[in-house]
């Protein structure tokens, strides 16, 4: 089943064409990374997976994305739902200035849910999801911003989970932790991925080896080879991206 | 020789930031050394609780100019709080570039306005407006905290702005790809981040508000009594000062020193409350 497909994807910044005719299709409960130099269009794909895009003055979409089949582009689209089920974890984690209960059920909150009750088992569920829940669950009232680095992605992660999200887009989620918490990140998204549909972008080439299913390889704005992981890196059918595993440029 | 004049400079700058705390310290001190001496004399409890205030019997009870101080600046935050906030919310969030580069010069331009001037279209035009709607003479506490309050807006929405704008852009966009509305954004993310931020510049309005002096003898009528309404005629601790000190002599010049010690307090308590803010923020 492929979740997300996107036909002829262009992006432009004002007259800066950022990506070039992308075509590509996400699997379901799949893990796919995104690999490439940096400013070869990685985040601004993954952008336009929730449409945050829409937020930067001068950008402009052209082209086609559909999730589930269904266009994500026409106009007057729900964008709050879409949000809802595309969440989104940023580069550094970005815990909101509350207490860590209130970051959990930020979502939900703003999407109507007031009753207490369902909320904290909301929130249970969510940090059990992420392994927080046994670490953290005698302090929910504390402020998010004390958390470890670790715990506060986790923390973001879970943010998504409490709202049922069913895409999650992570733009170099561990690039801001240390070896040993990147490595729990790691098995963290491999025992989501049953679940959640996870679209990675990162530097770290090894991490896409480790721990994704397929493979997508940009050069300035072009998705130069897509395929199975596995495949890509062991035997990639174009010469640029044979340059770039072998760290020949980048 | 570098090095020798590099010296001179630093040395210079060094003085020069001096000066200015010298300035202060000897402000304070022409003030207390005028004041306080009546105090002792008069007795601080007598001074601040009195209710008449009769130069001419040494009657000197400030409490009806407190009562006045404080309800003109609660009023001024009544009107400046909510339009100032909600200006810059406005401004920061959903303002685009070009109404922004409009309204935002005019803004700092309202800070550039003469107290005068505030006072003469408070006169003018605001106290026939209470007279005829509410009665009275129209000199009162409603006419001084509208003005007051759009006094302090340039204070409020300024520093409203820095800190709304200076909370890391990744707030904002984690809550929008939550789904969230910009609405519910500013509401449940940006303002409590920028919160002491946000206080810091409603408590430096206020005192702007306590302190203002010249808009608020021309339009609170100034009459010595503890107000029982809105509509009523009051005289704050400035206006005091200001109206009397031109002819005042002998012990009633010192009850007018004593009094500039009690506002001096009241300044110095809100601005050490908003550095304490600020820094906490900062921490
Ligand atoms: N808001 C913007 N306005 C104008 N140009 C932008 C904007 N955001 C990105 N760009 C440009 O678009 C190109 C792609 O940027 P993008 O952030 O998608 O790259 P990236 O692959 O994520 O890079 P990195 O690995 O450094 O994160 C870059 O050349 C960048 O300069
Ligand atoms: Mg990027």
């Amino acid at each position: 089943m492929m979740k997300i497909t996107s036909r002829n994807l262009n992006v432009f910044y004002e007259d800066f064409h950022a990506l070039i005719n992308v075509n590509l299709d996400i699997r379901e409960h799949a893990i796919t990374a995104f690999i490439g130099s940096s400013g070869c269009g990685k985040t601004t794909l993954l952008r336009c997976f929730n449409r945050m895009n829409d937020l930067i003055d001068g950008a402009k979409v052209h082209g086609e994305v559909r999730l589930d089949g269904k266009n994500i582009y026409p106009d007057g689209g729900d964008l709050l739902a879409l949000r809802r089920k595309v969440g989104m974890v940023f580069q550094r984690p970005n815990p909101f200035p509350l207490s860590i209960f209130d970051n959990c059920i930020y979502g939900p909150r703003v999407h109507g849910t007031k009753e207490r009750k369902k909320l904290e088992v909301i929130s249970e569920h969510a940090l059990s999801a992420v392994l927080l829940w046994e670490e953290l669950k005698d302090r929910l009232d504390r402020p998010a911003l004390e958390l470890t680095g670790e715990q506060q992605q986790r923390l973001c992660i879970a943010r998504l989970l409490a709202v049922n999200a069913e895409v999650l887009l992570m733009d170099e989620p561990c690039s801001t932790l240390d070896p040993i918490a990147t490595q729990k990140i790691e098995e963290l998204l491999v025992k989501l991925k049953k679940d959640y549909t996870i679209v990675i972008v990162t530097h770290n080439m090894q991490q896409a080896a480790r721990i994704s299913d397929s493979t997508g390889f940009f050069l300035m704005g072009e998705m130069v080879e897509f395929g199975t992981t596995k495949k890509l890196f062991r035997s990639p059918k174009h010469k640029r991206t044979q340059d770039y595993l072998e760290g020949r440029f980048g | 020789m570098n090095k020798f004049i590099e010296t001179i400079i630093e040395k210079s700058i060094i003085l020069i930031a001096f000066s200015t705390v010298a300035v202060l310290f000897l402000i304070a001190f022409f003030i207390f050394k005028e004041g306080i001496p009546f105090l002792a004399q008069y007795g601080l409890p007598g001074f601040l609780t009195g209710s008449t205030w009769l130069p001419g019997e040494d009657k000197f009870g400030i409490l009806p100019m407190i009562i006045g101080s404080i309800y003109v600046t609660l009023g001024a935050l009544i009107v400046g709080v909510p339009l100032g906030v909600g200006s810059a919310i406005f401004l920061v969030e959903f303002a685009n570039k070009r109404i922004r580069n409009i309204i935002k010069p005019a803004i700092e331009l309202l800070a550039g306005i003469p107290s005068v001037v505030y006072g003469f279209i408070g006169i003018m035009v605001l106290a026939p407006w209470v007279r005829i709607n509410f009665g009275g003479s129209g000199l009162s506490i409603l006419t001084a905290s509208i003005v007051l309050g759009i006094m302090i807006l340039p204070t409020i929405i300024s520093i409203t702005m820095d800190s709304l704008t200076a909370l890391p852009s990744v707030y904002k966009e984690g809550s929008i790809a939550l789904g969230a509305t910009t609405w519910q954004t500013v509401i449940m993310v940006l303002l409590p981040g920028a919160k002491s931020g946000i206080l810091a510049g409603i408590i430096l309005g206020m005192g702007r508000a306590i302190g203002e002096t010249m808009a608020v003898i021309m339009i609170t009528g100034n009459a010595i009594r503890i107000p029982t309404s809105l509509y009523d005629s009051v005289r704050t601790m400035t206006s005091n000062i200001a109206l009397e000190m031109g002819y005042a002599l002998g012990i009633h010049r010192s009850a007018l020193f004593a009094n500039a010690v009690v506002l001096f307090g009241f300044i110095m308590i809100l601005n050490t409350i908003a550095i304490l803010i600020i820094n906490k923020r900062s921490k």
